[in-house]
């Protein structure tokens, strides 16, 4: 499995006097297994990309290819789409609706006219997927859960439509430290076990830097840079002029390097700054002996 | 110490809040035992995971939540005394978390107005507050917008307008900045300060650690007690002890704990990253 | 898209239209709707639309952007239309098994859809072109003298007030909560009516939870900023009579003489 995304291009409202401009010369490729970081401000045309490579939004021009099927094409089938790709909206949630937490996660699978074994087979296994014990949570009401417990129940409803795709819209927005650790290492797990497609939008850099293989940066509805973390992160002007940080630790090493210091370009994790860091204060410490 | 000098705005003793889920169900006990003086002018972040009783305080401030056992008092009126609500709700104001649910009105400017009206003020007084009050927050140019068209963190800072036309002493922030991103965030951070220097007291419940950072006070709670109280360096430089109530600590505090562990020897009240950057420079 | 829709919708603007106190924008509205029923003629559509005509020139509001507010009623509009032209008995134009369409049906269809049209537009002129707040405050003082025997008149203005600033943001939940049980595979298109009923569930149960939550927030964020009932609160809008407001009153009147005088002669 892998993703082709060609000349993509979309227009909101088209014909109307208010129409603009929502995407433009959108080019990538995902190959399979690996994981996605998108970064954008607000507004810079993410949502509406996302929206796209699960079929829910047309482009005007391009196409979408997963796989096989080219999912733009018309007259596809729009359960042909679902199987293959989860789309996890931002506060996700919002949408839960059932009696019972496995009553919610079933509405996934049952849409896709799974057999009745088959969907309990796939709850089972998409509660235990985010880290909830199926026996204490299953007969629950989603709304009792806790805010970081309902998160998980509302993406095992997407997980067990088991996408091979899973693309998730900021998954730990307003969430509190503890829950957002939760939720990520939840994500990785599920990567790590399903070996899908993970696109993940984040504002958190040291989050995307920490997890992506690949990094997109888009702005004002076209394609900035593509790259692995380390390139799309050094190109700090770039970021900085639409508007996006570095990860925090990369932007205190990236300081010492404007002060003079002699440490690596681009530091992504606090282990290797910190390594790097030591040993340039150690060889400043034997300088002077 | 300067306790002693300084005049308190809020005087919080022996609070306890108990609610109860239902009616038969035995009372949860969200704050347990809390006593905490915040001083005139001061600016004091409440930290905390969710459930630590952080937000439940907040409410307790202005009256919103009324103690079960304890006192508050709020520029020397009693929280629970019926005939000083008003006074207490005037002069301690508040603002939400979620942008959308706190404004009332589909104009910009009227919204401003809601407080300042309900509080009786000569309508030609309103009117300067209000104007006043979009300046602050760099919103005039949208007095006549609808919120709905506004982002997330022009609503939150629609919403603070409404709080400053008031005329508060002090402003609760219960967890402003949650629901916005960087942009966002840094806006309303910086609207934050600078109403802190033209002299409002400020408190600020967070889960952001750079957001804490900027306050002269860090209270963090935890199951309804206060865990650790103190300035920014003498809280966050007990890194172990903030991360045991699963709080993330500061990125410097971070990274001086894995110098430390490689044998160097980094000072405890190294807090914040302009720190780090100083340390590192004149290090010999 | 769901956004789009500009029923009870403010259009902001310095128009003398909006510039009016909106006492009188409300009781002219009430006119102009008690009018359309008084009249029972063409010709009394004619003059009720030019002079909503000259009142939406006056607004300078797109008449683009009024129409594009009849959208969702549409469906109304069409369902009125067909049942007038289908139901009434006359002289036979067309007929296709039980189905026929009579003179005197497809006149009496044209007048209501006309009528409706109307109504929709002069109403919707007054949410357009008044301030949400200005206009609950206008339904208060209108009011107030009720208040007498126990009418809340304060409350429902307030209410009125909540619902304008909260109907485009209940929208936009609904819009995304759709979107969302979408890419779970809901299917809102498909089926018979009962299927399609049953697929609403997953949107409406979530919109409630929503609704009940802004509610909530809401009630506290209000009462924060001492809100507390219509008692010896002031507006920063204050409204008195000016010079243009009785001249609106006595044009209103001419023209509520005009409709009167005409449904009487012809």
């Amino acid at each position: 499995m892998s993703i082709r995304v060609r000349n993509l291009k979309h227009i909101y409202e088209k014909g109307m006097p208010t129409e603009s401009l929502a995407l433009e010369d959108i080019n990538f490729d995902v190959e399979d297994g690996e994981f996605l970081g998108i970064i954008g401000h607000t507004g810079s045309g993410k949502s509406t990309l996302l929206q796209h490579l699960n079929g829910l939004l047309k482009p005007d021009e391009g196409s979408i290819i997963i796989g096989d099927i080219d999912i733009t094409s018309p007259g596809i089938s729009m359960v042909e789409i679902r199987k293959r790709i989860g789309l996890v909206f931002q506060y996700p949630e919002y949408q839960l609706f059932e009696e019972t937490v496995a009553k919610d996660i079933a509405f996934g699978p049952k849409n896709l006219g799974l057999s009745e074994e088959e969907i309990q087979e796939r709850v089972k296994e998409a509660i235990k997927l985010v880290g909830l014990d199926y026996d204490k949570f299953a007969e629950k009401s989603p709304f009792e859960l806790s805010g970081g417990q309902k998160r998980r129940v509302a993406i095992a409803g997407v997980i067990a439509m088991r996408p091979e795709v899973l693309i998730l819209d900021e998954p730990t927005a307003g969430l509190d430290p503890k829950a957002h650790k939760d939720v990520l290492a939840m994500i990785e797990e599920v990567h790590r076990r399903t070996g899908n497609i993970t696109i993940l939008v984040s504002h958190n850099m040291a989050d995307i830097a920490r997890l992506s293989d690949k990094v997109l940066v888009i702005d004002s509805g076209r394609m900035v840079t593509m790259g692995t973390p380390k390139e799309v992160f050094s190109h700090r002007e770039e970021l900085a002029r639409v508007g996006l940080d570095l990860p925090p630790v990369t932007q205190l090493t990236e300081t010492l390097r404007d002060r003079g210091i002699d440490i690596e370009e681009t530091i992504l994790s606090v282990d290797r700054a910190a390594e790097c860091i030591a040993r340039y204060l150690k060889k400043k410490e034997n300088s002077r002996c | 110490m300067k306790e002693n000098n300084m005049e308190p705005i809020i005087k919080i003793e022996n609070l306890i809040f108990e609610y109860r889920k239902e009616e038969e169900t035995p009372p949860v006990r969200a704050i347990d035992n809390v006593s905490l003086t915040i001083e005139k002018g001061s600016f004091t972040a409440v930290l905390g995971k969710n459930g630590s009783g952080k937000s439940t305080l907040a409410k307790n401030l202005n009256g919103l939540l009324i103690p079960t056992e304890g006192v508050i008092y709020v520029n020397g009126y009693d929280t629970a005394d019926d005939n000083h609500i008003w006074d207490v709700r005037q002069s301690a104001g508040m603002v939400f978390q979620n942008p959308d649910n706190q404004l009332v009105s589909a104009i910009v400017e009227d919204d401003v107005a809601f407080g300042p009206e309900n509080l009786g003020i000569d309508p030609a007084e309103i009117r300067r507050r209000v104007d006043k009050a979009l300046e602050d927050v760099n919103m005039g140019p949208f007095r006549g917008k609808s919120p709905h068209m506004l982002s997330g963190g022009q609503k939150q800072r629609i919403a603070i307008a409404g709080v400053v036309a008031m005329k508060p002493s002090c402003i609760i922030f219960d967890e402003p900045t949650a629901m916005l991103d960087p942009k966002g965030r840094n806006e309303i951070m910086s609207i934050i300060k600078e109403l802190h220097e033209e002299g409002i007291t400020v408190i600020l419940i967070t889960h952001f650690m750079e957001e804490a950072a900027a306050a002269d006070r860090v209270v963090i709670m935890d199951e309804g007690r206060i865990f650790l109280d103190g300035t920014p360096s003498e809280v966050f430089s007990q890194g172990d002890k903030v991360r045991s109530v699963n709080l993330d600590v500061p990125l410097a505090v971070e990274l001086a704990a894995r110098l430390r562990e490689k044998g160097i020897d980094v000072p405890q009240n190294i807090i914040s990253t302009e720190e780090m950057v100083e340390f590192i420079c004149q290090y010999e | 898209m769901l956004r789009d829709i500009t029923l009870g919708q403010y259009f902001p603007g310095k128009s003398w239209v909006h510039m009016l106190d909106p006492r009188i924008k409300i009781i002219a509205t009430l006119a102009f709707i008690i009018e359309l029923f008084i009249v029972d003629n063409f010709i009394g559509f004619l003059i009720a639309g030019i002079a909503l005509g000259i009142i939406i020139a006056i607004s300078k509001v797109p008449v683009s952007y009024i129409m594009r507010g009849l959208k969702p009623i549409l469906i109304i509009l069409i369902f009125t239309f067909a049942l007038n032209i289908f139901m009434v008995d006359g002289r036979i134009l067309w007929q296709w098994k039980f189905l026929k369409i009579t003179a005197e049906g497809l006149e009496i269809a044209i007048f209501m859809a006309i009528r409706l049209v109307l109504l929709l537009m002069g109403s919707s002129m007054l949410t357009l072109c008044t301030r949400p707040l200005a206009l609950t405050d206008g339904i208060e003082r209108l009011l107030s003298p009720f208040r007498k025997v126990g009418l809340p008149a304060h409350d429902i203005a307030m209410m009125m007030t909540i619902a304008l600033r909260f109907i485009p943001t209940l929208l936009e939940e609904a819009d995304k909560i759709m979107k969302a049980q979408q890419a779970r595979g809901a299917d809102f298109e498909s089926g018979g009516l009962m299927k399609r009923a049953k697929s609403l569930i997953p949107i409406l149960v979530p919109l409630f939870v929503s609704a009940f939550r802004i509610a909530q927030d809401l009630a506290m964020a209000m009462e924060a900023r001492c809100y507390r009932g219509g008692e010896n609160r002031t507006r920063m809008h204050e409204m008195k009579f000016k010079k243009r407001d009785y001249i609106a009153m006595i044009l209103m009147a001419a023209f509520l003489a005009v409709i009167i005088a005409e449904s009487q002669i012809l």
